[in-house]
C-alpha cells in the first residue's frame, strides 16, 4: 500500500522527450540551416572576444580571404577553396558506401596515403621512361589498387571473423604513416623531404593547377549518387546496412558485399591520394592528408549518405576552416583556432539532429480528468 | 641497459594506461568514446595552463613555490578540463541521443585544436624563441622519487624510482578493476553497458550511470595527457608532441579485453614496443621508422585473434556504441 501512495505522489517529469515521425524534408533542413547560422554567429562572437576585432570585420576577413584577395601574402583564391572542397568531398564520398553498410571505415587517412605513395612511386620510377598518357594511366591504376588493398585487408577480417573494423582501420592508418616515413627517408636521402617531382603531374588548364582535381571529384560525386541510389549493388549495400540477417535471407552474399564495398571505398581514398600527389603537392610526406580522413567521416555522416548534401556540408566546413584561419592569421593567432571553430560548429550540427528526430513535450498544466 | 629499457617502457606506458583505464570505464557504460585523444590533449593543456599561472604567480621562483600546490593545481585543472569535455560528450550522446562515433570524432578535432591553440597562445605570452613552454619547476615537484629508491640498486630503480603519477595510474587501474568486478556499483555499470533496457527495467538510472562513468573516464584519461607533459617531456609542452597516443589507448582497451588489470601489463608492453626501435642494435634510421609500426601491428594481431576465438568473456559490452532511448524498445 505504501508503494502505491508513493507512486501517486511522484509527479510527472517536467520535460518529456518523444520520438517524432519523419519530419518533412524542408523542415529538417530549416533546422540544420538555422544551426549553421547560429554556429556562424557564435564563431563571429568568439572571434570578436579573442581577436579584439569588430563583429562584422571578422566576417569580412573570412569572405575576402576565401573568395578573393585580402592583402598580399594572405590570399586564398577561389580555386584553392574549390580544391580543398574537392579533396574533403572525395574522402567523404569514399567513406559513404562503407558507412551506409554500417562499416565504420576510420582508415581513409591510411588508404589515401597508400594511394599517394603509389602515385609518387610511379612518378619517380617511371617518370622518364614512359610516355605521358601511359604514365598517368599507370599512376591512376596503381593508386586505385593500393587504396583498395588497404581497404580490403580489414574488410576480409570483418567478413570472416567479425573483427572490430573501427580500430583495425585506425591502426592501418599508422602503419601506412610509418611506411611513408620509411619511403620518404630512403627516397629523400635522409633529409625527410622529397623534392617536387615534375613528371606525371596533372595538366594545367589555363593558369589553373587544380582544374583536373575539381572535375574528377565532380564526376565522382554524380557517379556515387547514381551508384548508391539506382544500382543493384547500392541496394545490396543498404540492405546489409539495415540488417545482416535480412540480407542473408534474401540471398545476398554478405561477405562478398562487405569486401566489395570496402574495395570501392579504399579505391576512392586511393584516388584522393593520387589527386593530392599528382594534382597538388607533387611530393609526399606523412602529413599529406592532414587529418582530413577524420573530418571526412563527419562530413559523410552529416551528409546523410547523399552526395549532393555532402557537397553543401563540405563547402560550409571548408569555408569555416579557411576563413577562420585567415582571421587567425590577420590577428597573429595560431592556425589551430580554425580547428576549434570547425569542431564547435560540427558538434552543434551533430546535436541539432536531436531536434529533427525527437520533440520535447512539457508537462500538461491541467490535471488529468478521468482516473 | 635492460633496466633502463624497462623504466623507459613504463614511463611511455603510463599515459596509455591512464587513457585506456579511462576508456574502459567509459566503454563499460556502453559509450565508445572516440573523443579520448582530444580529451587527453585538453587534460594536458589544462594542467599546463594551471601550472603556468601558478609558476608566474610565484614569480618563476622555485623557492617561493609550495610543493603541494605545485602538484595539486595542475592535477585539478587537468581533471576539470577533461570532465568538461566528458560532459559535452555525454550531453550529446545521452541527452540528445547523438551518434557516438561522430560525436567522439568531432570532440577529438575540437580537443586537439584547443590544445594546440592554447599552447601556441601561452608560447606567445612568454615570447620565447622556441616553439614550446618549459614548466621545468613544476616538473621537478612531480618527479620527486621515494627517498630510499637509489639505495636499493636495480630493484629500487625498477620498482621504486618512478614518479607518483605512475603509481597513481596503477592504483586507479586496480581500483577500477575492483569496483567493476566486486561492487554493486560496478555490477550496475556493467549491466548498463551490456543491456541498458534490462538495467532500466531493474531500476538503474541509465542516464546517470552513463554520465558519471563517461566523466570519470574522461578525468582519468586527461591525467594521461598531464603525465605526458610533466613527467615524460619533463614539463615541456610543444604543439602536437602528444601525437596519436590517444588512439593507441583506445586500441589498448581491446588488447586488454576490457580488463583494467590487463591494461597495466598491456600499456607497459606497448611502451616497450614504442621504444624498441631505439634499443635494438644495428638499426638504421630508415629501419627504425618501420619498427615504429610494431605496436599497431601487434594491436591488429590481438584484434584478429580475439575475434577469431569468440570467447564470451572476451567480447565488448553488448550495448557498446548504441544510444539508449527508453521508448524505443
Amino acid at each position: 500500500m505504501a508503494d502505491v501512495s508513493a507512486a501517486k505522489k511522484q509527479r510527472e517529469p517536467l520535460i518529456h522527450v518523444v520520438k517524432r515521425d519523419e519530419l518533412p524534408g524542408w523542415h529538417a533542413w530549416l533546422i540544420r540551416i538555422a544551426t549553421v547560422f547560429i554556429g556562424m554567429i557564435l564563431v563571429g562572437f568568439l572571434s570578436m572576444l579573442v581577436t579584439e576585432k569588430g563583429f562584422f570585420e571578422t566576417y569580412e576577413i573570412m569572405f575576402k580571404g576565401v573568395f578573393g584577395k585580402l592583402f598580399e601574402g594572405y590570399t586564398t583564391m577561389f580555386w584553392k577553396y574549390l580544391q580543398e572542397i574537392a579533396i574533403l568531398l572525395c574522402l567523404a564520398l569514399a567513406l559513404t558506401p562503407a558507412f551506409k553498410m554500417k562499416f565504420w571505415n576510420c582508415g581513409a587517412e591510411g588508404q589515401a596515403l597508400m594511394g599517394g605513395l603509389a602515385s609518387i612511386f610511379c612518378m619517380i620510377q617511371f617518370g622518364e621512361k614512359l610516355p605521358y598518357g601511359v604514365l598517368i594511366a599507370v599512376i591512376a591504376l596503381t593508386s586505385i589498387l593500393a587504396g583498395a588493398i588497404w581497404g580490403i585487408i580489414p574488410a576480409v577480417f570483418k567478413a570472416l571473423f567479425n573483427t572490430n573494423e573501427t580500430l583495425f582501420t585506425l591502426m592501418m592508418n599508422y602503419i601506412a604513416t610509418q611506411i611513408i616515413a620509411y619511403y620518404v627517408y630512403i627516397e629523400g636521402g635522409g633529409s625527410n623531404v622529397i623534392n617536387p617531382v615534375s613528371a606525371g603531374n596533372f595538366p594545367k588548364v589555363g593558369t589553373n593547377d587544380y582544374f583536373v582535381n575539381i572535375v574528377t571529384v565532380a564526376v565522382i560525386t554524380v557517379l556515387m549518387y547514381v551508384y548508391l541510389k539506382y544500382s543493384k549493388q547500392g541496394y545490396e549495400i543498404s540492405v546489409v546496412g539495415e540488417s545482416r540477417n535480412t540480407a542473408k535471407y534474401i540471398g545476398i552474399n554478405v561477405k562478398k558485399v562487405i569486401i566489395r564495398t570496402m574495395a570501392i571505398s579504399g579505391a576512392l581514398c586511393g584516388v584522393t591520394g593520387m589527386l593530392l600527389v599528382a594534382g597538388k603537392d607533387h611530393s609526399i610526406n606523412t602529413n599529406l592528408v592532414g587529418g582530413q580522413g577524420f573530418t571526412a567521416i563527419l562530413m559523410s555522416w552529416l551528409g546523410q549518405f547523399n552526395p549532393f548534401v555532402m557537397v553543401v556540408m563540405t563547402a560550409i566546413v571548408v569555408f569555416l576552416r579557411l576563413g577562420v584561419s585567415k582571421v587567425a592569421d590577420a590577428s597573429l593567432l595560431n592556425s589551430s583556432y580554425s580547428e576549434i571553430m570547425v569542431g564547435i560548429v560540427i558538434l552543434m550540427l551533430v546535436g541539432c539532429e536531436f531536434f529533427i528526430h525527437y520533440s520535447i513535450r512539457f508537462r500538461h498544466k491541467n490535471k488529468e480528468v478521468g482516473a | 641497459m635492460i633496466i633502463q629499457f624497462i623504466c623507459r617502457a613504463i614511463l611511455l606506458g603510463v599515459p596509455l594506461l591512464f587513457g585506456s583505464t579511462g576508456e574502459i570505464i567509459t566503454e563499460k557504460s556502453g559509450h565508445l568514446n572516440l573523443g579520448i585523444p582530444g580529451i587527453m590533449y585538453v587534460g594536458a593543456i589544462s594542467g599546463v595552463v594551471g601550472s603556468f599561472i601558478y609558476e608566474n604567480a610565484c614569480g618563476n621562483d622555485i623557492e617561493a613555490m609550495n610543493g603541494f600546490l605545485a602538484v595539486i593545481i595542475p592535477l585539478i585543472c587537468s581533471i576539470a578540463g577533461s570532465v568538461i569535455m566528458g560532459l559535452i560528450y555525454s550531453f550529446l550522446t545521452v541527452t540528445l541521443h547523438a551518434n557516438q562515433n561522430v560525436t567522439g570524432l568531432a570532440l577529438t578535432t575540437l580537443g586537439i585544436g584547443l590544445g594546440n591553440f592554447l599552447g601556441a597562445s601561452l608560447i606567445n605570452i612568454t615570447g620565447s624563441e622556441l616553439p614550446s613552454i618549459a614548466l621545468t619547476k613544476t616538473s621537478t615537484f612531480f618527479a620527486t622519487e621515494l627517498p630510499f629508491a637509489k639505495s636499493l640498486g636495480w630493484f629500487g630503480e625498477l620498482f621504486l624510482s618512478h614518479d607518483f603519477l605512475t603509481y597513481l595510474a596503477i592504483a586507479i587501474a586496480l581500483i577500477t578493476s575492483f569496483v567493476l568486478n566486486k561492487t554493486r556499483v560496478g555490477l550496475n555499470l556493467r549491466s548498463v553497458g551490456e543491456s541498458p533496457a534490462t538495467a532500466d527495467a531493474a531500476g538503474i538510472n541509465v542516464s546517470r550511470y552513463r554520465y558519471v562513468a563517461t566523466c570519470i573516464g574522461s578525468a582519468v584519461a586527461g591525467l594521461g595527457g598531464l603525465q605526458y607533459v610533466v613527467s615524460y617531456a619533463s614539463g615541456v609542452w610543444s604543439n602536437n608532441a602528444f601525437g596519436d597516443r590517444g588512439w593507441m589507448a583506445i586500441a589498448l582497451v581491446i588488447f586488454a579485453l576490457w580488463k583494467p588489470s590487463f591494461a597495466i601489463i598491456g600499456s607497459f608492453l606497448f611502451g616497450a614496443l614504442c621504444n624498441a626501435n631505439n634499443y635494438i642494435p644495428g638499426l638504421g634510421t630508415e629501419t627504425q621508422e618501420l619498427f615504429k609500426m610494431l605496436p599497431y601491428v601487434v594491436t591488429i594481431i590481438v584484434l584478429v585473434v580475439t575475434s577469431m576465438r569468440k570467447k564470451r568473456e572476451h567480447q565488448p559490452p553488448q550495448g557498446l556504441g548504441l544510444s539508449y532511448f527508453r521508448e524505443e524498445r
